[in-house]
């Protein structure tokens, strides 16, 4: 009961008084509760328990590791490995473009 | 899909470990929590990639594996009556009772069912009022809000015939404990991230200052298992232990505030009983008088029902990390996944579980 990864929110409605949701997990749908992300709208990702959003994520913060990463993939290259993968950052994919 | 293969990338997860190489100069024992991290462990291979220069040891982080053997013995004698409709999480269907499973129990006719969300018993509960339904509410904090909330809801909405039959469990208890075990040998530990995610992590502050040990909030891909040991191993070889946050996208430092507010409201913290650990004082949640309605425990008067654990199954120094499954004379024998002695081996959470499926070359 305890493997959430992110799901991302498709839809947001109510039902006997709560909050719910339909997330998507890769083309799979699933109704969840949003009662404990009451700030949550449809296009973000929360992290689901045992049929409960327990978090909305915060893709700021997200973003700040993949920029860390990217420094990382740098020093990679430099150092002669083939780095295949794109860019994780928006900020570097943004800066490909 | 976004949001988990950059955490599955394998050219960082390798530079990170690199780097944890570079930092370590003598091997350190840290403790994952969660049986979801010890799985991921396993699966990626990084605590072979990294075994000269940490050991890993696997936690008491599997709800399923600690729910003491009674509350099993009690959820199948309540569900053997013919007014109750049972409801559980499809994993603790399999759990072996003193007798049987609950499993089991369906085959011989009682009404066994599994649902994905507590919300979806409350809906049983709705749609059968001539039914007693009852939901084995277990679990760490995580499952603590659902679980609340479906109480709660079932209170708004005046279902009488709705109940749970509480087991949960609180980590950082369990983590003071194991730290004051005088066989105790963690000396840093990855916090569940997902726990974090509900509570925050201010409860783990004095926990790192008491016993001076680093603690680092980490998340479930393996970059973030990495990343976390990094930190963890960064703080051990410079003598600091403070609390670290290494999940930022699902932990704040207060947590989920009105989840907090929901638990707090519907459950109380009470001693728990672990199995395999035995009784840790204020350890878990039990249902408020408020509430005391919905309390199956209470309303189907099983509170008495005790049992013996069995002897061959040594789960209980496994989830003290104390040893490795592949230690137990039973292992891949007596005991699989298939034919579980314990709980550890039922769960795909547990560690045997997860040594059974990513390490049977051991064997
Ligand atoms: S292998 Fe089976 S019997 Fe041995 S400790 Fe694990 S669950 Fe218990």
């Amino acid at each position: 009961m305890c493997l959430a990864i992110p799901g991302k929110i498709v839809k947001t409605y109510e039902e006997n008084g709560l909050l719910m949701g339909h997330i998507d997990y890769n083309g799979t749908l699933n109704s969840v509760c949003l009662a404990y992300v009451p700030e949550a709208e449809t296009g973000q990702y929360v992290i689901v328990h045992a049929g409960f959003a327990i978090s909305l994520l915060n893709e700021e913060e997200a973003q700040k590791s993949f920029e860390a990463w990217d420094e990382v993939t740098d020093q990679l290259k430099s150092d002669g490995y083939t780095i295949e993968n794109e860019p994780l950052s928006e900020k570097r994919k943004d800066d490909k473009k | 899909m976004k949001y988990i293969d950059e955490y599955r990338n394998p050219e960082i997860i390798r530079k990170i470990i690199d780097r944890i190489k570079e930092t370590v100069t003598q091997p350190w024992v840290i403790m994952e929590i969660c049986g979801g991290q010890t799985h991921s462990i396993m699966r990626s291979g990084i605590n072979e990639l990294l075994k000269d220069q940490v050991e890993l040891v696997h936690g008491p982080g599997c709800p399923v594996c600690v729910t003491p053997l009674e509350l099993i013995d009690q959820a199948l004698e309540i569900a053997s009556r013919p007014e109750v409709i049972f409801t559980s999480f499809g994993d603790m269907l399999r759990v072996p009772g003193s007798e049987i499973d609950l499993q089991e129990a369906r085959s011989r006719g009682a009404d066994v069912r599994f649902v994905y969300s507590p919300l979806e018993a409350v809906k049983i509960a709705r749609e059968n009022p001539d039914k007693e339904v009852v939901f084995f509410a277990v679990g760490f904090e995580t499952t603590a809000p659902g679980n609340a909330m479906a109480v709660r809801q079932a209170h708004r909405e005046g279902l009488q015939n709705f109940s749970e039959l509480v087991s949960h469990v609180l980590v950082p208890p369990a983590m003071e404990a194991l730290l004051s075990s005088p066989a105790n040998r963690v000396q840093a530990y990855l916090a569940a991230g997902h726990v974090c995610a509900v509570m925050g992590w201010e409860e783990y502050e004095p926990i790192a200052q008491k016993y001076k040990v680093p603690i680092v909030v980490t998340g479930f891909e393996p970059a973030d298992l990495v990343q976390g040991i990094l930190k963890t191993v960064q703080q051990l070889e410079k003598g600091q232990y403070t609390v670290e946050n290494e999940y930022g996208r699902a932990v704040s430092r207060g947590g989920n505030i009105p989840a907090r507010k929901i638990i707090d409201e519907v459950f109380k913290i009470t001693d728990r009983k672990w199995r395999g650990i035995g009784s840790i004082p204020k350890s878990g949640f039990k249902i408020r008088k408020k509430y005391a309605a919905h309390d199956a425990s209470l309303k189907f008067g099983v509170g008495h029902i005790e049992a013996q654990e069995p002897k061959i199954c040594i789960s209980g120094e496994i989830l003290q990390g104390l040893k490795k499954p592949n230690i137990c004379p039973a292992f891949g024998r007596e005991c699989t996944p298939e034919h579980p002695l314990g709980a550890t081996m039922v769960s795909s959470e547990g560690a045997c579980s997860a040594y059974f499926r990513y390490h049977k070359r051991q064997l």
